[in-house]
């Protein structure tokens, strides 16, 4: 008898080959379904990306930020000045978004790493408050009031010729499609590294550290250096996928892209509804998000008030989330992290061989 | 130069507000280890609890104040009695996470209920009254809420170290499960650590309401000043969060003077370079 050590199940297995085929359906849909559907999507994928590295930082690295929307904005507005400032093409403008959030990432990581605990919270909100009073200071791009990209810039995206033709449909809807693509590449890269990231040992140290920073410090694991790499890499994440979104709205202003409500409390909400701590979490809390906002957004101040409380509710009696609940009940993992011990019958094996 | 004197001791002014602001929010940290992301919006829903009961009752503000400050202890006792205690522990997610939806469902609620028009406490002829200071004349409303400040930060150190309530709140603070095994129960203490809390809010909704307007929208940003005067001060300092709160405060009014798009900005400015120079505050109470 010997043994191996595995993460993945015949179910994940199952699981991964499934999503192959679903990714194809997800890139050629645009030739089948009309714009609304498509920008409905880009809010899916985008939103479900931003909450991806939300959780990445609070539910895996239990670093809580209420100021993830410090990222967004930047990444916004780095992007816009690219294109406002340098005449920059806006896609390859979106790695200077990335950029841009990492670099502001590394001061702030300074500041807020010297708080503990509940305070960290606080003071990545202090940061994404200094940020977006900053940028409104910023008169070239607007100030307080905000821009919008000249229609020069936004009428010869790289590529949005080749699916103009492709699908035979106005620039707007070709761009539409194409930050639809983006943000379905962009959704896709953050699970998979995420993924990546919590299977290798790294991973399994920025889980220990959650859970215990003392006794993961004593067996020999750098804490302080695996919390910056993980809230550089949110940063960056975060910041790229600002970019792309003001890409496709094309029009920008510090309340809107510094937005506490739009970038990290309604990312919390999909995080802890769907399950925070897991990669499954923010998928299922993203569809339900949508439909409670296709539903109820038209109520306004009460449907934020609904969320609100939906969100106590779940955090106080059902903590682990829908997902959660789901995966305690019938056991199922679609990303498995946890290492399992499998046992191989080497007599069977040698059979089989010989 | 009187000028800037005169700009200098409006900023200290301020700061008592934002003393105030910080004072519930460094009581509770320093008993539970909490912080209340809700803490802004329910200072801004006792500015509301006070603007009804002058309007239904014809009550003078501070009258009024006096009334709502009971319903807000007890709104504050059993929030934390039913909801917070049920957060508290190892993982510091669950109480984030719930005051921070707290946060969220207070001010939607508020939007519901008062619209987002700007209100305010009329204080009558207190609001222009003001005092000849040698050269400067100073403002009578922000006079009170120094001096209000001063005496809540006193009662509140009095409190901690002086009654046997202190003595529990600071027992429950060092180690909750040695605490319980003499008889106290935490969960209680903790209740009435946030109710006491609450009383300190409607104190700083009374100034903030007669002071100048206020909306339902405003509760985030004035967590964040009560925050940084706490880190400023020092964590469980009760006069290091007065001496933070007036940081801020001359920050803001200096920044104002020199660019008034720059007053908030300043502030924190301010404080940023405090956590960068003095990490623990200037007046460190806790270990951390």
């Amino acid at each position: 008898m010997t043994h191996r050590v595995e993460t993945g199940t015949p179910l994940s297995r199952r699981f991964a080959f499934a999503t192959c085929g679903l990714l194809l359906v997800a890139i050629v849909l645009p030739a089948f379904v009309g714009r609304s559907v498509i920008q409905d999507l880009f809010f899916i994928l985008t939103m479900l990306a931003l909450a991806q590295w939300w959780n990445l930082l609070a539910g895996f690295g239990g670093m809580v930020s209420v100021g993830q929307q410090a990222f967004v904005g930047i990444g916004a507005y780095a992007m816009f000045a690219a294109v406002i400032l340098f005449g920059a093409d806006p896609v390859p403008a979106l790695l200077i978004a990335g950029i841009a959030a990492l670099v502001l990432a590394i001061p702030t990581g300074f500041f807020v790493f010297r708080l503990q605990g509940a305070y960290f919270a606080i003071g990545t909100w202090v940061i994404a408050e200094v940020a977006r009073l900053s940028v409104a200071q910023w008169k070239q791009l607007g100030g307080g009031t905000g821009t919008s990209l000249p229609r020069a810039a936004t009428k010869d995206i790289w590529g949005v010729d080749v699916v103009k033709h492709l699908f035979d449909v106005k620039t707007s809807a070709a761009r539409d499609i194409l930050s639809y693509w983006l943000a379905l590449l962009l959704a896709v890269l953050t699970i998979a590294a995420i993924y990546a990231l919590l299977r290798s040992r790294r991973g399994l140290a920025l889980t220990a550290i959650r859970d215990n920073a003392e006794a993961a410090m004593a067996v020999g694991i750098n804490a302080k250096a695996i919390k910056w790499s993980v809230y550089l890499s949110a940063a960056f994440g975060t910041g790229l996928i600002g970019g792309l979104i003001y890409m496709q709205k094309a029009r920008i202003s510090p309340d809107a892209a510094f937005s506490v409500l739009d970038w990290t409390a309604y990312v919390i909400f999909i995080v802890v509804i769907g399950g925070i701590g897991t990669l499954e979490g923010p998928i299922v809390g993203v569809l339900l998000f949508f439909v409670l906002q296709s539903l109820l957004a038209d109520y306004g101040s009460g449907y934020l008030m609904a969320l609100g409380v939906i969100g106590i509710v779940v955090m106080l009696f059902a903590p682990r989330g829908v997902w959660g609940l789901f995966s305690e009940r019938f056991g199922v993992q679609l990303f498995p992290v946890g290492r399992r011990l499998v046992f191989i019958d080497t007599e069977k094996e040698e059979k089989n061989h010989g | 130069m009187i000028n800037w004197i005169e700009i200098v001791v409006q900023g200290v002014l301020l700061g008592g507000l934002y003393a105030l602001f910080a004072a519930g929010l460094s009581l509770i940290f320093g008993v539970m280890r909490l912080v209340n992301l809700a803490h802004g919006d329910l200072i801004v829903f006792g500015a509301y609890v006070i603007l009804i009961l002058v309007a239904l009752l014809g009550l003078h503000p501070f009258a009024a104040a006096a009334v709502a400050a009971p319903l807000m202890f007890a709104l504050g006792w059993m929030l934390q009695r039913f909801v917070l205690n049920r957060t508290l522990g190892e993982d510091i997610l669950p109480p984030l996470l719930v005051t921070f939806g707290l946060s969220i469902a207070l001010q939607n609620a508020l939007l519901e209920g008062f619209s987002a028009d700007s209100r305010r406490i009329n204080a009558g002829a207190l609001e222009t009254a003001s005092l000849a200071l040698g050269p400067m004349s100073v403002g009578v409303m922000p006079l009170l809420t120094f001096a209000s400040a001063i005496a809540a930060i006193f009662l509140l150190n009095q409190l901690f170290y002086r009654t046997e309530l202190g003595r529990a709140f600071r027992a429950v603070s060092d180690d909750a499960a040695t605490a319980s095994l003499m008889g106290v129960k935490p969960e209680r203490v903790f209740a009435a650590a946030a109710g006491i809390s609450m009383i300190v809010v409607t104190l700083a909704a009374l100034y903030l309401g007669m002071r100048a307007n206020f909306d339902p929208t405003i509760g985030p940003a004035r967590l964040v000043y009560a925050f940084e005067a706490v880190i400023i001060g020092g964590l469980g300092s009760f006069w290091g969060t007065l001496l933070g709160g007036v940081i801020i405060g001359v920050a803001q009014t200096v920044g104002a003077a020199v660019n008034p798009e720059w007053q908030i900005l300043a502030g924190h400015i301010a404080f940023l370079i405090v956590l960068a120079l003095r990490p623990r505050g200037l007046l460190p109470r806790v270990e951390q």
